[in-house]
């Protein structure tokens, strides 16, 4: 088992793997580090965007990597407005209430999901589904390259609108103390609602770049998310390159887990690892000290 | 004006109420053979990991339903109607055994379906301290049946006996072919279905002159089916045994036509898929060739024809669990008809004496012993042409073997 023929493959495999999780993760620590709730529809969210993006293909035809250009910003536009007129107003900027609107939030969506669609098992089959690239000793998946490749980009253009841009500074100085924001003249309110739309869009990019691969139904997305809470503590709650980097590694973890200790046990790896960094570094592998 | 509107005196209206009371509490029986409904649990894992068989069965279930109050309900009970009480197990054993308590409380005179395994277990059990029979549809552990219980029957067959059949004829496919395959990978979920199963093989393999290389366990769901290909990849069995659920089958043979591994054969057993029209019609290429010893109607019956043309003009397609709970609920009706009762001890009684043929399955008629169906049997079958053909048993064959594959 310990041959490279397989080894390298596995952790080639585990990073891919780990993109998609990076890139659910992102959106969800985003939303942590400003406005401090841990998001539980981020799963229900993520279902359904892989809901659009599969009748996007079935109804209009539209390929599911450009359906990220339609389903981000109307993800954007959904999440600004649950924010801003559903998690906002019914939690009272009460923390623990907006625990309990966003756990509402999933089984609403989750079961609208369930009323409208039944609970069929859902794919598309798009042409590169199957495209690999050889390279002699493994084949790498392409659509799984290109969510390695997606997750970068959305990392490194997040990273950017968060440094260059008005909002963006806003988002940080808002998520760094949010009275002083408020005395500054920042509309914190809107702040909030545009940090969830950004949370929301990444999860919209996720959900494009699972449904070639992966089926979609009204749970689908609880197989992620509990994976992406994981990366979230991992990193540091907050930090998007902790997502980043967390995400990668926990894809390898699992798929080094798997492999030694197989399938079964394959989740057990991404919690030992987790309790491990833990109890070395209480704030995450990216987080700031308390 | 008093005596206008209530023409009754008080005392008289109070022995009436009292003896109407009375009848009613005394003799549900008088009253159900005057047509009261009959109500029947339908218990299916309709949200979860499992949902979408559990919609299947649930569908199956209705159907019946439909037809049999269509064509007059139970007529030895008056032409009472099958009123089906609807209960969602949420794919877990504690989920379902919650159903059967308000199922019990309902006042259901019994339960139909279960689907997985693990769920069946549970839920029987729950449904035996009640005493209220419970007809499993599709949950194939063996000890769903073995424990005991009286009120428990198990209409389709069990995986001891999927299991013999699965090697018997695997063997004679093997031989003849000129036995190409010797080695065997076993891909299995890790619950009481897939781990029994698993286990059973690889007993019985060795005997029958295979070697396993290796059994590979996984949870339900799982995300990715990389690392379970890779081994396969790296240990070139003849053989690919999958036993899994729908969507876990699906992701793996996708990543097995993805990372472009072609054994001799992929012959599952009780594969969630690969008896599947969905999967054939989705994933054609992925689905060429795949063998499956599973759970299959009666091609040969017109019934059975009609009503595949049914669930599919809904736009759904006519998985096992469809026809397995159709004719589950119409063991219990033809149950109901003889016992002429709802009660719960006669039904039990009336399903333990079944001789009903008036099913779609290639099973002969019922026969219970210790509540499993002695004539129920597995079919196999394998894509071909995009479709799915029945390849043995010999009598309801309409194809012959594609093996080896490469």
């Amino acid at each position: 088992m310990l041959s490279p023929i397989i080894l390298i493959p596995a952790l080639l495999n585990g990073l891919l793997t780990g993109a998609v999780y990076a890139l659910i993760a992102l959106g969800l620590t985003l939303i942590y580090g400003v406005l401090h709730i841990i998001n539980f529809a981020h799963g229900a969210m993520l279902t359904a965007a892989m809901f659009g993006a599969y009748f996007a293909f079935k109804t209009l035809g539209l390929d599911p990597y450009l359906s990220v250009f339609v389903l981000a910003p109307v993800f954007f536009a959904l999440g600004y407005a649950i924010q801003r007129f559903v998690i906002g107003p019914a939690s009272h900027g009460e923390d623990r209430n907006m625990l309990l609107v966003t756990l509402g939030l999933a089984v609403v969506i989750e079961n609208a999901l369930l009323f409208n669609f039944r609970a069929d098992t859902r794919t598309i089959d798009v042409a590169y589904a199957f495209e690999t690239i050889n390279l002699g000793f493994t084949f790498l998946a392409v659509p799984r390259l290109v969510g390695l490749i997606a997750v970068f980009v959305v990392a490194v253009a997040l990273w950017l609108f968060m440094s260059l841009t008005d909002t963006g500074r806003a988002i940080r100085a808002v998520a760094k103390e949010k009275l002083g924001a408020q005395l500054q003249g920042i509309n914190v309110a809107h702040i909030y609602a545009v940090t969830f739309g950004l949370g929301t869009a990444c999860v919209a990019i996720a959900a494009c770049l699972l449904i070639p691969t992966y089926y979609v139904n009204p749970g689908a997305g609880n197989a992620f998310v509990l994976v992406a809470f994981t990366i979230v503590v991992l990193g540091g709650m907050g930090s998007v390159p902790g997502a980043l980097i967390g995400g990668l590694a926990i894809g390898v973890v699992e798929s080094m887990s798997s492999l030694f200790l197989g399938d079964s046990l394959g989740q057990v790896g991404i919690f030992l690892i987790f309790i491990a960094v833990l109890l070395v570094r209480p704030q995450g592998l990216f987080g700031a000290k308390a | 004006m008093f005596e206008k509107k209530f023409p009754l005196s008080r005392r008289q209206f109070i022995t009436s109420t009292a003896l109407g009371a009375t009848a009613a509490i005394a003799m549900p029986s008088v009253l159900r053979a005057a047509g009261t409904p009959v109500k029947i649990g339908i218990l299916q894992p309709v949200t979860g990991a499992l949902s979408y068989s559990g919609t299947q069965g649930q569908l199956g279930a209705m159907l019946a339903i439909e037809e049999i109050n269509a064509a007059g309900g139970i007529k030895s009970l008056g032409g009472a109607k099958l009123d089906p009480v609807a209960g969602d197990a949420q794919s877990t054993p504690a989920g379902g055994t919650a159903e059967v308590e308000k199922m019990n409380s309902a006042g259901v005179a019994c339960i139909v379906g279960g689907y997985a395994s693990g769920i069946c277990l549970a839920t029987t059990q729950a449904a035996a301290r009640y005493d209220l029979p419970y007809v499993v549809d599709v949950g194939v552990v063996d000890n769903i049946v073995n424990r005991g219980l009286k009120n428990t029957f198990r209409f389709g067959p069990g995986f001891g006996v999927i299991a013999n059949s699965a090697l018997e004829n695997l063997v004679a496919i093997n031989n003849a072919a000129g036995k190409p395959a010797k080695t065997v990978m076993i891909v299995h979920e890790d619950s009481a279905f897939g781990s029994g199963l698993a286990k059973l093989l690889n007993a019985k393999l060795p005997e029958q002159g295979f070697q396993v290389i290796e059994t590979i366990a996984h949870p339900t769901p799982t995300r990715d089916f990389n690392t379970i290909v890779l081994k396969i990849k790296a240990q070139n069995p003849d053989l690919v045994i999958p036993a899994n659920y729908y969507n876990e089958y699906v992701l793996l043979a996708r990543t097995m036509q993805q990372q472009q591994v072609k054994p001799k054969g992929i012959y599952s057993v009780l594969g969630g898929a690969a008896s599947s029209y969905k999967f054939v019609k989705e994933f054609p290429e992925a689905a060429k060739g795949i063998m499956d010893c599973n759970h299959w109607f009666n091609p040969l019956s017109d019934k059975a024809q009609a009503l595949k043309k049914k669930v599919e003009a809904k736009g759904q397609f006519f998985t096992y669990e469809v026809y397995l709970n159709y004719s589950c609920v119409g063991l219990v009706a033809d149950a109901l008809e003889r016992a002429a009762s709802a009660d719960r001890a006669k039904l039990t009684e009336a399903l333990a004496g079944s001789t009903w043929s008036g099913h779609i399955m290639p099973y002969g008629p019922t026969k219970f012993v210790n509540g499993q169906n002695q004539g129920a049997v597995p079919c196999n079958t394998q894509v071909q042409g995009n479709d799915i053909k029945v390849i043995l048993p010999a009598k309801f064959a309409d194809a012959k073997p594609m093996f080896p594959l490469t």
